[in-house]
This record gives C-alpha cells, sequence and structure tokens, in this order.
C-alpha cells in the first residue's frame, strides 16, 4: 500500500498497478525536488521499491502521474513534504509537476 | 504562441520599468515620461488598478511577512489621487490554496472596500478543481462557462475580460486556455465594436516571456487572434514577479510586479524560485499598477509604483 505520507487517496487504477501487500524489507529510494526539478529526473528500481519524493524548494510542487487518468497524485507538497508510493509492478511510469508542467520525471520498475 | 519569436528577439522587446515611470502607448508606439510629466496632468476618465501574486501563506526567507507587504500594496491604493474605479487580482491570492489562507486575503484586500475582480494563479486552485477559490472570489461574476473561472464584463465603456490559463496543465507545456473558453471568448467578442478598449487579465502571460521556465501560454496566440482586429487591447499578466513589457500592433502585454516576492529575469538563475532582495530592499521589489483611461483615448496610461513608494 502506499505510505502514511500520501495525501490523496490513490485512484482505481493506481491501486491495480501500485498497490499490493507491502513487503518486509521492500527497498527504498529517494527523489529530491530542486530548483524546479526532480532528482534524479529518471530513475530505474526493481518492483517492490518505496519510492520517496521530498520538495527542497521554496516553492510547493506536485509529483502527478501523465497517464489518464491520472495513476498517482500527490496533491500539493509544501517546502519539505514528502510524498511516497510502492512501485510493485513493472512498467515505465511519466509523472510531472501540475504546477510547473515542464518539470518531469519518469520511474522505470523492472 | 504558435510563432515564437527567437528568445534574443523576446528579450530586446522587453522594456524594464522602474518605479515613477509612466506608460502610454498610442498606435502601438510606447512612450515612457517620468512621474509628473503631461501624462499626470491630464484627467483621468477613470482608472483602475492591478494587484497581483500576494502568495498568502508563503513565509520563507525571501518574505516572512506576505500578509504585511499586501496591507501595504492596499494602503497604496488607498492613497492614489484618484480613487481607481475597479482592482484586478491577476492571480496566486494564496500559496497553497487553504482556507486560512483565502480568509486572510479576503479579509485585507475586503477592507479597502473595493471593487476587486480576480483571476485564478495555479497556487489558487489546488483544492477540489478549484472550487473554492471561485466560489469564494469570482461568486459575482458572470461565469463564461461553471467552474471555468473566466468571465467577462464592462466599465466605463472598457471591456474587460478574465481568463483562466492555469487549470489542465499537460506535462511538458506552458499555461492553457483550452478549446472551451476560446470559444467563449470568439462569442463574447463577437459584434463587439473594434473601437472599444479591451483589458484582457489572466495569470500567466499570455505571449511566451520565457518557455523553458513555463513562462507563456500554449494557445495565447488563438487568444490574440481573436483580439487583433480592435484598437486598443491591453493584456495584463502576473505569474513571474517582476515588470515586462511588449507591444504588438494594436496589443500591449504586461506583467506586474508580485506583492509578495520577486523571482528572478528569464534564465538568470538555476530556477525561478523565489528570490531573496537584499536586506531593506524587499519593498522596491513589490508594487502596484495603476492603469488610467484618458476620455476619448484609446491609449491608456500605465503607471508601476513599488512599494518602497
Amino acid at each position: 500500500m502506499p505510505g502514511k505520507m500520501d495525501r490523496r487517496a490513490l485512484l482505481g487504477a493506481a491501486a491495480a498497478v501500485l498497490c499490493a501487500p507491502h513487503r518486509a524489507f521492500a527497498a527504498e529510494a529517494a527523489i529530491e525536488i530542486k530548483d524546479f526539478a526532480f532528482n534524479p529526473d529518471a530513475l530505474t528500481v526493481r518492483a517492490g521499491t518505496k519510492l520517496t519524493w521530498t520538495n527542497r524548494d521554496d516553492t510547493p510542487h506536485t509529483v502527478t502521474s501523465t497517464a489518464t487518468p491520472p495513476l498517482f497524485k500527490s496533491g500539493a507538497l509544501d517546502s519539505d513534504d514528502s510524498f511516497a508510493l510502492v512501485f510493485d509492478n513493472p512498467g515505465t511510469f511519466s509523472y510531472f509537476c501540475s504546477l510547473h508542467p515542464h518539470m518531469q520525471g519518469t520511474v522505470i520498475v523492472r | 504562441m504558435s510563432s515564437q519569436p527567437a528568445r534574443r528577439t523576446v528579450l530586446e522587446c522587453m522594456l524594464w520599468a522602474g518605479a515613477g515611470v509612466v506608460w502610454s502607448v498610442a498606435g502601438g508606439v510606447p512612450r515612457s515620461r517620468l512621474l509628473g510629466g503631461p501624462a499626470q496632468a491630464a484627467e483621468a476618465a477613470f482608472s483602475f488598478v492591478q494587484i497581483s501574486d500576494s502568495h498568502i501563506g508563503f513565509n520563507k526567507d525571501a518574505n516572512t511577512d506576505v500578509p504585511g507587504t499586501l496591507q501595504a500594496a492596499m494602503g497604496q491604493i488607498a492613497a492614489l489621487k484618484q480613487a481607481p474605479a475597479l482592482v484586478l487580482h491577476s492571480g496566486d491570492v494564496s500559496h497553497l490554496s487553504k482556507p486560512a489562507q483565502f480568509d486572510t486575503a479576503a479579509q485585507i484586500i475586503g477592507a479597502g472596500k473595493l471593487d476587486v475582480h480576480y483571476v485564478p494563479g495555479e497556487h489558487d486552485m489546488l483544492e477540489d478543481d478549484g472550487r473554492p477559490f471561485i466560489e469564494r472570489f469570482q461568486g459575482r461574476e458572470k461565469a463564461g462557462a461553471a467552474g471555468g473561472a473566466f468571465y467577462s464584463f464592462d466599465q466605463n465603456g472598457v471591456h474587460f475580460i478574465g481568463l483562466n490559463n492555469v487549470t489542465n496543465l499537460k506535462a511538458g507545456g506552458l499555461g492553457i486556455l483550452g478549446a472551451a473558453q476560446l470559444a467563449w471568448l470568439a462569442d463574447d467578442l463577437n459584434g463587439r465594436a473594434a473601437s472599444q478598449p479591451i483589458v484582457v487579465f489572466a495569470h500567466i502571460p499570455l505571449w511566451t516571456v520565457y518557455a523553458p521556465w513555463g513562462w507563456g501560454t500554449e494557445d495565447g496566440e488563438r487568444a490574440l487572434a481573436l483580439l487583433r482586429r480592435f484598437g486598443s487591447v491591453t493584456v495584463l499578466n502576473g505569474h513571474i514577479h517582476q515588470v515586462m513589457q511588449k507591444v504588438e500592433g494594436t496589443v500591449a502585454f504586461h506583467t506586474a510586479r508580485s506583492t509578495a516576492f520577486p523571482q528572478p529575469a528569464p534564465g538568470a538563475a538555476a530556477s525561478p524560485g523565489p528570490m531573496k532582495a537584499d536586506a531593506g530592499k524587499l519593498r522596491g521589489v513589490l508594487g502596484i499598477r495603476e492603469v488610467q483611461v484618458i476620455a476619448g483615448q484609446a491609449e491608456l496610461a500605465i503607471v508601476d509604483t513599488s512599494l518602497a513608494g
């Protein structure tokens, strides 16, 4: 299941793709949001990895799936807010900041 | 815009205005005069004020007292020689669309007892598809479409159009108006005399100021195409927290200062984030804009004044 820091309930579509029972010792990875960019903006992880985005800017940002409908939406992350997701299934997941759409990133799950 | 000029060309067209410079645009030719010049002496038929980007809720180093600087802006408006007929707020009233932030903004702006018209910034539409903002700040407007956050009205013969280019933004894109809003705009302008002065206000610049930072509107050119037949079009935007101007034919574009914090010039920093002014200099880079409509003239006289006075 998504981490407790989620600020929005995931949509039904997301549940099918992303949600599965937590593994006891799942890998973790972090993406920093800094200077209006996702760092790293492309990341490859193993299935089951818990990814956490943290906003280090003085401006709010979002982590929003580019899929239609979106597979995940963080809602507004204020400075130092985090958003976590567990990626259980392989695939390529593109996302952007819905406030500053030039900010884009991709997670590849293997 | 579809015909994007090279960045150098755009920058050459930008004219930076300090406090106390009067801009008047006649026949597509911008002229600047010092405050106290002839434009000041002329009695305006009516005037209005633009404020922008109050970001109530922001509390970082760039400005730890945004309610205070918004209050200072309202104080400047109250002190204007000619009381404005109305005030336009070009968006980012709040920082995070929180009810308490909307409350504070409404209280500070409302204390001025002025006729205020709002368009949303992206920071105002974070909750519930923007409904809280629309209900609270646009409830009195005749909505172009339910939930669309765009509208128009007339004042003293000038047609004012408030647009929303901050919702449904697409990955990699700029601000966007969308097909429904453009269809409404075409209908709104249909049959209007080309001699009627038009004032368009929207949050993100309708012209491409700097695409790498998203400072533009991808279908802005389609709106401008509908406006080109008019003899006097003034486009007022916010979002970039600094004054820039450009003239294309009969269309004059202006971006406004914020009442909260400055942002860097295009490409001048790693990101467009809030910029910390030197100690004691903050109010010199925040400000309000007064626009005077002179009777019998198509030109609008525009005065940008910093909060430092």
